[in-house]
């Protein structure tokens, strides 16, 4: 158990969206999406590709602009993103995590972190996901499965509540997808709130705790995992499972 | 953030550079810019003139050489301290709209006439205006500067006392350049071509091919310079004193006798012509 | 080819013997070119980055001019600055016409689009792969702009080397501005074009090579210093 992080106690909600439209242009990417995100929660968002996972993923972390209410219950919970194909600067492995605890600042937390707290950390976050050893190398020099630990790296370093992800291991190699979906795990084993978008059922079966079922912009289904997938609750849900569902919406 | 700082440096560095340079070129206060003409620069003679002034009074002179219209303009618009030019009609005029305190008589160089060895209109001899009237009526190249410059303007009288009021139109030959006397010469050379040239810039010039004087000693070829301080009831940052020493110098024994001791080749170039 | 050879022996004698105003004129030519270039990294790289992210009604068209100012003509610049800085200008009580600070201003604004404009190409490039991301860290919109910067540092490197290469090439500016006075605004071009224009072609052409030696090696110098950095470890505190 990692020092320094709230214990778990009963779920409260942290994230709250109300009738969220979100449209680009022409296209209408959620409808009305209403759901509560609580404390504890490993939700996975799954539906087709278009069906707009990645928006609401966006959404509840308030990357764009949105009809509908967007409420943050915990002020305190710092929420970060993980994405497919993470970002990193041409900086060394090292270096990126300290820009991740720079720019986050912790607000609420220690007022300003000093160079020391975030060498401790930065140094923290990458024993945990197993990358110390390659800690002064060029990130971009990576393997995938590596980017993506250090993706989890930087995020886990700014003690966060909430951690979004969009589909972190769809580019990933079974062995790499295996790994990350241990420090998955681990990171709601420590009380994290985790909200994830994938095509990976077996994932789904294996880490959540919540499924949402999108389908062409609307929530259809959103039940504890096991009832997601003993119920057949919606007709294009049940479709979706099957793998019958076309590949892409008109 | 070192980025931050990094940028803050970058900025700092160059405006300090800025600074040095300004405080440089300021660093002597006893200095005059003094307007003068390319063909006057390239013959030679400030490098000569100007440090046995230094030595004399002590103040720099900072000459940008440009042609006479554009020295002109410098004066009236108070850029130069004083002008040293060849066209006394314009000095004149200058002097008249009150852009000048007066003009003084200074030297004078001469102008000749360039052409190829051959000479095929048989400009040869001691008349410039016969010549250009043999040249005016042949399809032979002939380069003009076209600048408005002292000598572009000298070159347009002969060409009217030869009868061609605008030789452009009517002399087939003819080909403006709105060039240097350098850059004149060299396309001369290159086309076989005439040209009006100052004795000074010609004993300079390196590059002549197939090309000789033809024409000079013609006392309508000589070429008068002037030199004017600028007056400072116009411009009252001028510095008027130091210009005015530098006025009173050239004109005088020293300054005359050392505008005679410039030569080039063994060949004094400028025959100093003050009246005392 | 007789001129060529005469020139590149003239060439070679000047650089050995180090002539003494053949040296003052490089290093003035250095100075100002480089002066200009470091504050146009100021702001242009400032600017640039801000172009990237700002979103304003109108950014189009600044956006648009900024890139026609890339084909801005020296000569343009140097009247413009002329006419400002004259006596009967606006900011002739400065009295900055015919140094080389004046100089330096001319260039300043000359190479400034070149760094800007191309900047805003860079950070925008990249700010696309990753601006997303950024933005989720917690970085403000400016903040992002400023990290590609970083991010792609070697090619701000590349493009102020261009913009280095524009200034110091440059005559137009530098001959109207500074007037070409002998010892105290005379630089490379403008010697070259004097040489050019008293038809001492040879030497002309000799103060070009050097002239190219002295880019050439500011380039190597540069090329030492990526190799040395690596290609990855910027300290970010």
């Amino acid at each position: 158990m990692s020092p320094g992080l709230p214990t778990v106690d009963t779920a409260g909600p942290l994230l709250r969206v109300r009738d969220v439209s979100v449209r680009f242009g022409k296209v209408q990417a959620l409808r009305g999406v209403s759901l509560q995100v609580m404390r504890g929660d490993f939700i996975a968002l799954v539906g087709a590709n278009g069906s707009g996972k990645t928006t609401l993923l966006r959404a509840l972390h308030g990357l764009v602009a949105h009809h509908g209410t967007r409420e943050v219950l915990d002020p305190q919970a710092l929420q970060v993103m993980v994405f497919q194909r993470p970002f990193m600067l041409r900086l060394s492995v090292w270096n990126n995590v300290i820009l991740a605890l720079w720019l986050a600042r912790c607000p609420g937390r220690a007022p300003r972190m000093g160079r020391a707290e975030r060498a401790a950390r930065a140094a923290q976050a990458l024993r945990r996901v197993g990358l110390e050893a390659l800690r002064d190398r060029p990130a971009r020099a990576l393997s995938g499965g590596e980017q993506q630990r250090l993706a989890l790296a930087r995020a886990w370093a700014v003690r966060p509540q909430i951690v979004f992800l969009d589909e972190p291991t769809a580019s990933l190699d079974p062995s790499a997808k295996r790994e990350i979906e241990a420090l998955l795990e681990g990171f709601r084993a420590d009380g994290l709130t985790l909200v994830m978008s994938t095509h990976n059922l077996g994932q789904v079966k294996r880490l959540a705790t919540r499924v949402i079922y999108l389908d062409r912009g609307e929530v259809r289904v959103d039940l504890p995992t096991e009832r997601f997938f003993a119920d057949h609750v919606d007709g294009r849900a049940d479709l979706f499972l099957k793998g019958e569902l076309s590949w892409s919406l008109e | 953030m070192s980025l931050v700082t990094a940028h803050r440096n970058v900025l700092s560095l160059g405006l300090a550079l800025l600074l040095t340079a300004g405080v440089s070129a300021h660093a002597q206060e006893r200095f005059i810019v003094m307007a003068s003409t390319t063909s006057t620069e390239q013959s030679g003679l400030f490098p000569h003139l100007l440090p046995a002034f230094k030595a004399a009074s002590g103040i720099d002179v900072r000459v940008v050489a440009v042609g006479t219209g554009q020295a002109l303009d410098m004066g009236r618009r108070g850029d130069a301290d004083v002008l040293f030019v060849h066209d006394k009609f314009a000095e004149e005029k200058f002097v008249a709209d009150g852009f000048g305190l007066k003009r003084s008589e200074v030297m004078f160089n001469d102008f000749v006439l360039i052409g190829p060895k051959a000479d095929p209109v048989n400009a040869r001899g001691k008349d410039i205006v016969s010549a250009l009237a043999r040249l005016g009526a042949s399809a032979q190249p002939f380069i003009s500067r076209g600048d408005k410059s002292g000598t572009h303007a000298a070159e347009l009288r002969y060409w009217k006392q030869a009868g061609l009021d605008s030789p452009a139109g009517r002399y087939a030959g003819y080909k403006e350049c709105g060039c240097g006397m350098g850059p004149a010469l060299n396309m001369a050379a290159a086309t076989d071509g005439y040209v009006l040239a100052d004795r000074g810039t010609w004993l300079s010039f390196r590059n002549r091919a197939n090309l000789a004087v033809l024409v000079e000693g013609d006392t309508r070829l000589f070429n008068q310079y002037g030199v004017i301080v600028v007056n400072p009831l116009r411009h009252p940052h001028t510095k008027t004193a130091l210009a005015q020493a530098f006025a009173d110098w050239v004109v005088s024994a020293p300054g005359q006798a050392s505008i005679a001791a410039y030569k080039v080749g063994g060949e004094q170039l400028f025959f100093p012509n003050a009246k005392p | 080819m007789n001129d060529f050879e005469q020139s590149l022996r003239t060439a070679l004698g000047l650089i050995v013997g180090a002539d003494a105003e053949l040296v003052r004129t490089v290093a003035l030519s250095l100075m100002v070119s480089g002066s200009a270039c470091l504050l146009a990294a100021g702001f242009g790289l400032a600017a640039g980055a801000w172009l990237a992210v700002a979103r304003f009604p109108g950014h189009r068209s600044v956006v648009l001019l900024m890139n026609t100012l890339l084909a801005l003509p020296s000569v343009v610049v140097g009247l413009v600055v002329y006419l400002l800085l004259s006596r009967s200008g606006p900011l002739g009580s400065w009295g900055i016409l015919f140094t080389p600070t004046a100089m330096v201003i001319a260039q300043t604004i000359l190479v400034f689009p070149v760094v800007a404009a191309l900047t805003r190409q860079l950070v925008g490039d990249s700010l696309r792969d990753g601006g997303d991301q950024l933005r989720s860290m917690g970085a403000g919109a400016f903040l992002c702009g400023l990290l590609m910067l970083l991010h792609d540092r070697w090619a701000v490197v590349t493009l102020l080397l261009a913009a280095f290469g524009r200034a110091i090439s440059e005559v137009g500016a530098v001959m109207i501005v500074g007037g070409n006075i002998a010892g105290v605004t005379r630089v490379m071009t403008t010697s070259i074009a004097l040489e050019t224009s008293k038809g001492d072609l040879p030497l002309a052409m000799a103060l070009g090579l050097v002239l190219l030696a002295v880019v050439g090696v500011v380039n190597v110098l540069i090329g030492f210093v990526q190799r040395g950095r690596g290609s990855a470890l910027a300290g970010v505190r």
